[in-house]
């Protein structure tokens, strides 16, 4: 009964985390973007001591049902673990804690996350390790899925659907993705909650606690005949037969153990009622091994990165003849001495002190501005860039995304009014000058009217007009420089600001 | 016209005249029959003496020929296939006059056609074709387009050939193209020849610029003079032309057959507003919207041929009933169209008629694709004016949806830089970049929901 509520509660959680990294359009976060805020490690990066406090007493009343239920990395695991065990009878062993590791990598990872390099932190944390997951292996699965509805939605003349483009945003943070998906998931294949119990910081914090939780799995030594079922079916491998104990620390609470024990010997209950002692048994250590033979996932999954199609322009003809379609180079993103960093992070500093790096923010930008961060201090944290669309004034979706608050904004008006960066002019390639054509798409197109267009030649008022920046009213929005005519580098660039301005 | 809505129409036309018909035998299914089969042998002709020429009225408009999906880079865009069988079936049902023009289809309809009529005996056709010279127009560049030409369509005389797109003024003006290099003169040599067999002009522009053409006549005999004709231009030409009603009776006074072009101007005036569906279908619920177009283009009789660049095999048969035979409208229902004319004008769509002169723009953006989003959007009713607008959201949601389907969002009107190097190419004279900015301001209030 327990297993099942417990099941059925953890698929819901599962479920509707993974559609928050998939729904591009956002709407969802309405409804359930608390399932990403009472995530641990964003309660923690936010210092939300509300949830971290309802963490951990729920972790001191019930064990770790978080790990169980609420960490879509634990449900995920439980997923591989249940298809790698459907050949076995009994697929799992005790084996002893491995505390030394456990602590020292939560040591590092607390030293690490101090020290401002959260995102290199971030690679072992279980939420935005799943997040990276769902975000570069699931959503792009979504994606195609919608687009082909959006195929027939068109074709049936309706505006149910429309397409998006599945394009790879970084190609270091998807190979991490790809490897933390077959890590984890052979790990939990063959032997279940692995990684929890010994790489897991957020594991190790809550399995300290619920070494004392109230409510926990108690064996009752009278009716125990050890005959070990219940051990071969502990995940966690945290049911010490022999000394009739279980490892509390580890433990899960997934309730499978209860269901196998044939003489009602173990049970969910209140610890503190009735203290018994058990004499310690003496314990056989052959244990038999089965080690069946699992076929290891073939990671194959290679997704096909955008074709890299540079294509030249074609050359004027000598007689112009009429339709097609001249070729559009793609563009390159300029070097930026300085990242941009979205509206409502507040700083670079502040946003690579916060970010878990977990993607959701990138899985939601309709504009294709965000991508993880290729760059090791901010590895895999958001960074913005404007060669396919930019930052539109009518768009908060990253901050109302964002679980741990790194970015933060309170409406379009603010956001209209935070300077994240400034344009810059790149005179060699400014159209006016290189084609001898007019232009001026930037200044039609700053939301700020920052941009003034002047003559390229001050002795004559009449000559093409090339743009003038006025810094204090960009807000670094990347406008200009995405509608920039000048291909593949654009003729007007966003350079971010260190700390962001309000203006 | 795209073949979308010309099935839905052609569904509506058929819808119609099945209950029309189950009214009389309830018990037969009529659904796929009632538009009968497509007649043969009935097409109306027209001869203007001294030619001995017998033109069909319905002539085939060459600019609009099926391209391939993925052509070969630097090879032919076109469908050739397709162009083979549409062409057999039109000069099967009676069709005989093909026009085309050195610059139609990327530079490749007149090689299409060459190919596609080459499988005909050269008796059983006309063709026609142009003096393209926009660009450059020095005397020998612009003889070596008149060879081509012979040479893609594989012909050793012209039926009939046309100085191309008359009415500018300036470097693409009669007296610089024609005039000053002796260009014109070389092609009445060529007319005595027989290479050519008859020799006229087409136009778009001022009404200075045609009256001084036309009275070229004196010297020049013009055998046949191409206009733009339809019912919504006849009394409401746009910027830059002139009335239909002016050029035909100039035209006609100096008794020079007249061939039609735009008649449907492109597809507009079969794409019109549902009540302007509705009102054509109650007069007459078995004809397609464009019918009613092309009856108006044939029905004065100085025309020669009306000219139509039909796509699709639907588009022909369709055209081929009209004009097998043409019923010539009475003056009640000429009328009527004039009055619907009136009617569409309250509808502000963009005068363009996709015939895709201004392209290719050289920043890439598809001018035809987002003017024609924006006509349909028009015609159906897609464009809230105000946030309060009662099917403000699902028309918003048409709208934008709609305009990403139609144009790639790097091809849409945003990326217009405005350097105008399209506007002297549009023979319906559109203030390209404008419009474009017009277009992209109002899908930025749209996106903002500023309106």
């Amino acid at each position: 009964m327990l297993q099942k509520i417990r099941q059925i509660i953890a698929f819901l959680f599962f479920c509707i985390i993974t559609l928050l990294f998939l729904d591009f359009t956002g709407t969802l976060h309405a409804w359930f973007e608390w399932m990403a805020k009472i995530q641990f490690l964003p309660a923690v990066l936010t210092l939300n001591a509300g949830i971290i406090l309802f963490l951990v007493v729920l972790t001191f009343v019930c064990g770790r049902i978080y790990c169980s239920v609420i960490c879509p990395l634990g449900v995920f695991q439980d997923i591989a673990a249940r298809i790698g065990r459907v050949k076995k009878k009994l697929p799992y062993t005790y084996s002893k804690a491995k505390n030394v590791l456990r602590y020292s990598v939560l040591v590092v990872f607390v030293a690490l996350t101090l020290g401002g390099l959260t995102s290199i932190a971030a690679l072992i944390a279980p939420y935005s390790a799943y997040g990276r997951i769902a975000n570069n292996l699931f959503a792009p699965i979504y994606q195609w899925g919608n687009n082909l509805l959006a195929y027939f939605a068109e074709r049936a003349d309706s505006y149910a659907f429309y397409e998006t483009e599945v394009w790879l945003k970084s190609l270091p943070t998807f190979l991490i993705a790809v490897l933390t998906f077959i890590i984890i998931g052979v790990l939990a294949w063959r032997n279940g909650r692995t990684y929890c119990n010994t790489i897991c910081p957020v594991g190790t914090v809550l399995g300290f606690i619920s070494k004392f939780s109230l409510f926990r799995i108690e064996i009752d030594k009278e009716k125990c005949k050890k005959c070990n079922l219940c051990a071969r079916h502990c995940k966690a491998a945290c049911i010490d037969i022999p000394n009739t104990a279980v490892d509390h620390s580890r433990c899960v609470t997934c309730f499978d153990c209860l269901k196998h024990c044939k003489h009602d010997a173990i049970h969910y209950r209140f610890a503190y009622g009735k203290k018994e002692e058990a004499a310690p048994a003496h314990s056989d250590a052959s244990q038999p091994k089965d080690k069946g033979r699992r076929e290891v996932l073939a990671g194959s999954l290679l997704l096909l990165a955008s074709a890299a199609k540079a294509q030249a322009v074609k050359k004027a003809e000598i007689i112009k003849l009429d339709g097609g379609l001249a070729d559009i180079i793609d563009k390159q993103a300029p070097k930026r001495q300085t990242p941009i960093t979205p509206p409502g992070s507040q700083s670079a500093r502040n946003m690579q002190q916060h970010c878990t790096a977990c993607q959701l923010c990138v899985s939601v930008c309709p504009n294709e501005v965000l991508r993880p961060s290729a760059s090791l201090d901010t590895f895999m944290q958001p960074m913005m860039s404007y060669e396919r669309g930019y930052c539109r004034p009518e768009c908060t979706k990253c901050a109302e995304v964002c679980p741990t608050d790194a970015i933060h904004l309170i409406d379009k008006a603010e956001k209209s009014a935070i300077q994240i960066g400034h344009a810059v002019w790149v005179k060699e390639r400014c159209v006016p000058l290189t084609d001898g054509q007019a232009c001026g798409n930037c200044a039609r197109h700053c939301p700020t009217g920052a941009i003034t267009m002047i003559p390229s030649d001050p002795s004559n008022p009449e000559s093409l007009k090339i743009p003038a920046v006025d810094t204090e009213k960009c807000i670094g929005c990347g406008a200009c420089e995405n509608l920039c005519p000048s291909r593949p580098l654009s003729a007007i660039y966003v350079e971010g600001h260190e700390v962001h301005r309000i203006i | 016209m795209n073949r979308r809505d010309f099935l839905k129409i052609v569904g509506i036309s058929t819808a119609g005249t099945a209950v029309a018909l189950s009214g009389c035998s309830p018990k037969e299914s009529t659904e796929t029959a009632a538009e009968g089969p497509v007649p043969t042998g009935k097409m109306t002709y027209r001869n203007f003496p001294p030619s001995k020429d017998q033109v069909s009225i319905l002539g085939y408009g060459c600019m609009r020929w099926p391209t391939l999906p993925a052509p070969e880079k630097g090879g032919n865009v076109i469908d050739q296939e397709q162009v083979n069988r549409l062409i057999d079936y039109a000069i099967e049902h009676g069709v005989n006059y093909f026009d085309t023009a050195p610059v139609y289809v990327q530079g490749w309809s007149e090689t299409s056609t060459g190919i596609a009529l080459k499988r005909h005996p050269r008796e059983k056709f006309l063709v026609a074709t142009k003096m393209s010279n926009f660009d450059r127009s020095d005397f020998e560049s612009s003889v070596q387009m008149y060879h081509d030409s012979m040479k893609k369509l594989q012909v050793d005389y012209i039926d009939y050939y046309l100085l191309h797109s008359l009415g500018n003024t300036g470097k693409r003006s009669f007296q610089t193209r024609f005039i000053d290099n002796g260009l014109l003169d070389y092609l009445v040599k060529e007319r005595e020849a027989g290479r050519i067999r008859h020799l006229g002009w087409s136009f778009h522009g001022s009404k200075e610029e045609f009256d001084k053409i036309l009275a070229y006549h004196e010297q020049v005999h013009w055998d046949f003079i191409q206009i733009q004709l339809n019912y919504s231009d006849w009394l409401h030409a746009t910027r830059g032309n002139v009335n239909a009603d002016y050029l035909y009776e100039e035209i006609a006074k100096r008794n020079i057959p007249m061939v039609i072009m735009e008649p449907l101007q492109g597809g507009r005036l079969s794409k019109v507003p549902e009540h302007i569906v509705a009102r054509l279908k109650t007069r007459n619920p078995e004809g397609s919207v464009a019918s009613w177009a092309f009856r108006f283009a044939g029905t004065k009789p100085m025309i020669l041929t009306v000219l139509s660049g039909m796509t699709y095999m639907e588009h022909l048969q369709d055209n081929i009933r009209t004009y097998s035979p043409l019923k010539p409208l009475t003056d009640e229902e000429w009328q009527f169209l004039l009055d619907t004319a009136d009617l569409m004008l309250k509808y502000p769509t963009i005068p363009c008629n996709n015939c895709q002169y201004c392209m290719p723009c050289p920043y890439g953006i598809d001018i035809p694709g987002v003017l024609l989003h924006y006509n349909k959007c028009v015609n159906e009713g897609n464009m809230p004016q105000s946030k309060l607008d009662p099917n403000y959201a699902k028309a918003r949601r048409a709208f934008l949806i709609g305009y990403d389907r139609s144009v790639p969002k790097l091809r849409q009107a945003s990326h217009c830089i405005g350097c105008e190097q399209c506007n002297p190419h549009c023979p319906q004279y559109i203030d390209i970049p404008r419009e474009m900015q017009r277009i992209d301001q109002y899908v930025e209030k749209l996106k903002q929901e500023t309106l």
